[in-house]
């Protein structure tokens, strides 16, 4: 095969399917986790060191800042899982074929939203 | 290109189970958490810290600890495999590579070891 073939992989100009965009966002979501994880580790350990800190963590969360972090987090987690689960049932070889993989992108994508919709009405 | 001797068990079929694996555990690990935190609307320090005073739920939290270092490991190696290629970054992208891959290493080395400490250090 010729190497020098022109590629063209510059993701701005194709046009990316409802599949690639829930690809590219179970990716991002995992990055966040990953992130996130080193502030729920601190939270974990204000919350367990003594009823002091307990209390002084319960307090300081209730402002706008950490709200908006913890409401993130739970939404890149609910993103991440849900994305996850639909591979769970594709490697069980339900939704494989081309219509199927969108419908599960597309299904996936209206559950995530209304779990990141009631997270946010409990952070709140 | 050096990158199946960074991967987490060297084989992608390996990687691909432990990826499912760690998936299941900390998917049962995050309702279980989530659900007592929403279903115990007036949690107090008491009842938090007898929960995780409880061995089922510290190695509970162990293996969902570890799960997120093996998870992580796999998913970001894939990533920095697709991205951090010579066809991206130029001739550096494979020291670039692993020196991210060195920074990840570390930090996820951090959180297994800070949450043991916070486990069984209360």
């Amino acid at each position: 095969m010729n190497k020098n073939r022109p590629v063209n992989l510059d993701i701005s100009t194709i046009k990316l399917p409802i599949t690639a965009y829930i690809s590219i966002l179970h990716r991002v979501s995992g990055v966040i986790l990953y992130a996130v994880a080193g502030i729920l580790l601190y939270m974990l350990d204000a919350s367990l060191e003594s009823a002091a800190s307990f209390a002084e963590l319960k307090e300081s969360i209730n402002t706008p800042l950490p709200q908006i972090i913890i409401w993130g987090s739970l939404a890149a987690l609910a993103y991440h899982m849900v994305a996850g689960i639909r591979h769970l049932i594709m490697d069980c070889g339900i939704g494989e074929t081309l219509e199927g993989g969108q419908n599960g992108a597309k299904i996936a994508f209206v559950v995530a939203a209304i779990l990141i919709v009631l997270a946010g009405v409990w952070v709140w | 290109m050096v990158t199946s001797i960074t991967s987490f068990g060297r084989s992608g079929l390996y990687d691909w189970m432990v990826q499912r694996i760690t998936a299941v555990i900390l998917a049962a690990y995050t309702v279980f958490i989530v659900g007592y935190i929403v279903c115990t609307p007036d949690l107090g320090y008491e009842q938090w810290s007898t929960l995780f005073s409880y061995f089922g739920v510290r190695i509970f939290s162990l293996a969902a600890l570890l799960s997120i270092a093996a998870h992580a490991w796999i998913g970001l190696w894939a990533i920095l495999t697709d991205y951090l290629t010579t066809r991206m970054m130029g001739a550096k992208a494979t020291f670039l590579r692993v020196i991210a891959q060195m920074v990840l290493g570390v930090v996820t080395a951090t959180y297994v070891l800070w949450g043991i400490e916070i486990l069984w250090g209360f």
